[in-house]
């Protein structure tokens, strides 16, 4: 998972890419279990979807480097964590729903909830 | 406190280290499992469970892991620095390891499943770091504010509990008071081995500090409820039960510290453990006896703390001077402690709770309580009834021998408040008689349990010269109290 994770980011023209691309984010997982597969699996047709290309998705196997936790606050996984742009933003889970995972991320507002309040 | 109980030999028992507490958990928190500290905002769960960590990693040679999910690494520095331990000593010396977890509702967006399996890595990470064996979770219910799957979030805690007791980590878990139920969201039901009630009472403006063990799995407990101090030397339970009537009876007398008043003792003085009551009206010299008292404990070389609850140290050294009396080499020697407080600065139990931790500091042979009338005034009388009783027991299973002097109402003689001369083996009962234009000093012996004592009424004077009984021709009638 690691290996796949560092072949997403297009390592040719790296540095020059970096500058322009918007989005860091860092998916935290345990273990290659249902849960993590479905969640990068997930994110992955988000990014390619909503971010046209401009991402950079770093996977992070907390069973290999459990000292990598206490860092961005990890106690869920997985925890997809948004480092760019600022703020850094978290959504748990297997990002199974879509229109939540676009809101936590702020490609979307949350217009729908704002709507249905003041109705 | 002997392991007598057959059932606490099955749980292995895990020392907190805190004075009193392993005496009312006997022996200490249920080794390799969980422990519940239930308590409301302020009432010292974190305290408890940094004490037992601290003392844990520095003492017993266990090293701990505190898992803070309220209170930066720093605000735990200070609030254990405040108790007098150096925590960041012990994190370099790899002896304890504090990790905090923030987690903050309004940064979090939930989408699917999820388990916590984040905390269990970082929880076993620590562990293989520093090789815990104790664990502090502070306070873990700050979960359900943070995440909004409860009932993944209920299956997940119920497989740490369970996962913790596998890795034969001792835990304390910390959980506020709920309403209705014990704990707001029901912990209890996930740790069950062992749970401590904390409380944080205040009675006509005065707060005393409790614990109780609601529930201990498998061992005997004290089942009371303890009084606790927090202050600059860390925690302290006061542990007295009123079952202690087991106490080794001496025969061994000591002086009174008056040699007319010892004659009337049968020329012996008073026993030593026993408890001793002073009552008179105002200015009889219910002080100045027990001065004395404390004086010839001193002179003996013999320790006597001195608990004063009416007059500064130096009040009651100045008046000593004027009957001759010098109490000031004794605290030079440090064999004499004047503990002066105003009654009204804490509880009752509160003063009780401090007397026990001052008393098991120093250990005196001899100790004064004067006056014990002050203490009655802030409590209702059964509370104080029961204080004393167990403060009396305390005493006694020390062997510690005790005055008490007590002030009466004009008029209302051989009275004490609340009925405490039944708790005491020897009562003397000061009077001022009018005769004509003078008011004399007599003394009483009301009651001396187990010895042969005068019964008659002696006048007695102060003066330069101390204190001057006239028992001339004094018979000794043989007349024994119960």
């Amino acid at each position: 998972m690691n290996a796949q994770a560092s072949k997403s980011t297009k390592r040719p023209k790296a540095a020059r890419r970096r500058k322009m691309m918007a989005w860091e984010l860092r998916l935290y997982v345990a273990g290659t279990t249902p849960k993590s597969v479905a969640a990068f699996a997930n994110l992955k047709e988000i990014c390619e979807t909503h971010m046209g290309g401009k991402y950079r998705i770093e996977i992070v196997d907390l069973l290999r480097n459990p000292q990598l936790a206490s860092g961005d606050q990890i106690v869920a996984v997985p925890t997809l964590v948004r480092r760019l742009p600022h703020p850094v933003k978290k959504i748990i889970g297997d990002l199974s729903n879509t229109q939540r995972v676009l809101v936590g991320l702020d490609l979307k507002p949350a217009r729908l909830t704002h709507a249905a309040s003041q109705a | 406190m002997a392991a007598k109980a057959t059932p606490s030999r099955a749980v292995a028992k895990a020392p907190t280290g805190l004075p009193g507490l392993d005496q009312v958990l006997n022996g200490g928190v249920p080794r390799g499992r969980n422990t519940l500290i239930i308590g409301g905002p302020g009432s010292g769960k974190t305290l408890i469970g940094m004490e037992f960590l601290l003392r844990g990693a520095r003492d017993f040679g266990e090293p701990g892991i505190c898992m803070s999910f309220e209170e930066t690494d720093q605000q735990l520095k200070a609030n254990v620095a405040s108790l007098g331990h150096n925590l960041d000593a012990l994190v370099r010396a790899g002896k304890l390891l504090v990790d905090y977890v923030y987690i903050e509702r309004r940064e979090i967006e939930e989408t699917g499943e999820y388990d916590l399996e984040g905390l269990f890595i970082r929880l076993e990470h620590a562990i293989k770091r520093i090789k815990a064996r104790r664990i502090l979770l502070d306070t873990i219910e700050v979960l359900f504010s943070g995440l909004g799957n409860e009932a993944i979030l209920r299956a997940e805690l119920r497989r740490l509990f369970r996962w913790l007791s596998n890795h034969g980590l001792t835990a304390m878990v910390t959980a506020e008071r709920g309403d209705g139920a014990l704990t707001r969201y029901g912990l209890e039901e996930y740790v069950a081995d062992c749970v401590l009630l904390l409380d944080h009472r205040v009675n006509e403006q005065v707060s005393t500090r409790r614990l109780r063990v609601v529930k201990y799995r498998g061992s005997a407990h004290g089942t009371d409820e303890y009084p606790f101090l927090i202050d600059r030397s860390g925690i302290s339970v006061f542990p007295i039960t009123s079952v202690g009537l087991a106490h080794e009876a001496k025969s061994e007398r000591i002086s009174g510290g008056v040699s007319g008043l010892d004659k009337m003792l049968g020329n012996q003085g008073f026993y030593r453990g026993s408890s001793i009551l002073i009552t008179g009206t105002a200015g009889t010299g219910k002080s100045t006896f027990a001065s004395f008292f404390a004086n010839s404990a001193c002179a003996r070389g013999e320790r006597c703390f001195y608990f004063a609850f009416e007059e500064s140290p130096s009040q009651i050294l100045r008046n000593m001077r004027s009957v001759g009396l010098n109490l000031e080499r004794w605290i030079k020697r440090e064999l004499l402690h004047i503990h002066a407080v105003r009654p009204t600065s804490t509880g009752l139990e509160g003063h009780l709770a401090a007397m026990h931790k001052l008393i098991t500091d120093h250990k005196p042979s001899v100790v004064v309580v004067d006056p014990i009338t002050n203490l009655i005034s802030i409590g209702d009388s059964l509370a104080v009834k029961a204080m004393l009783t167990r403060m009396i027991d305390f005493l006694k299973m020390q062997g510690i021998t005790a005055m008490f002097t007590n002030l009466t109402p004009e008029g209302a003689m051989e009275q004490t408040v609340i009925g405490i001369s039944s708790l005491m083996d020897s009562w003397v009962l000061l009077r001022d008689v009018e005769q004509g234009e003078a008011r004399r000093r007599v003394l009483y012996l009301l009651k001396s349990r187990g010895m042969a004592h005068s019964n008659r009424m002696v006048e007695f004077e102060l003066s330069e010269r101390g204190i001057t009984l006239h028992t001339d021709g004094l018979a000794l009638q043989q007349r024994t109290s119960a």
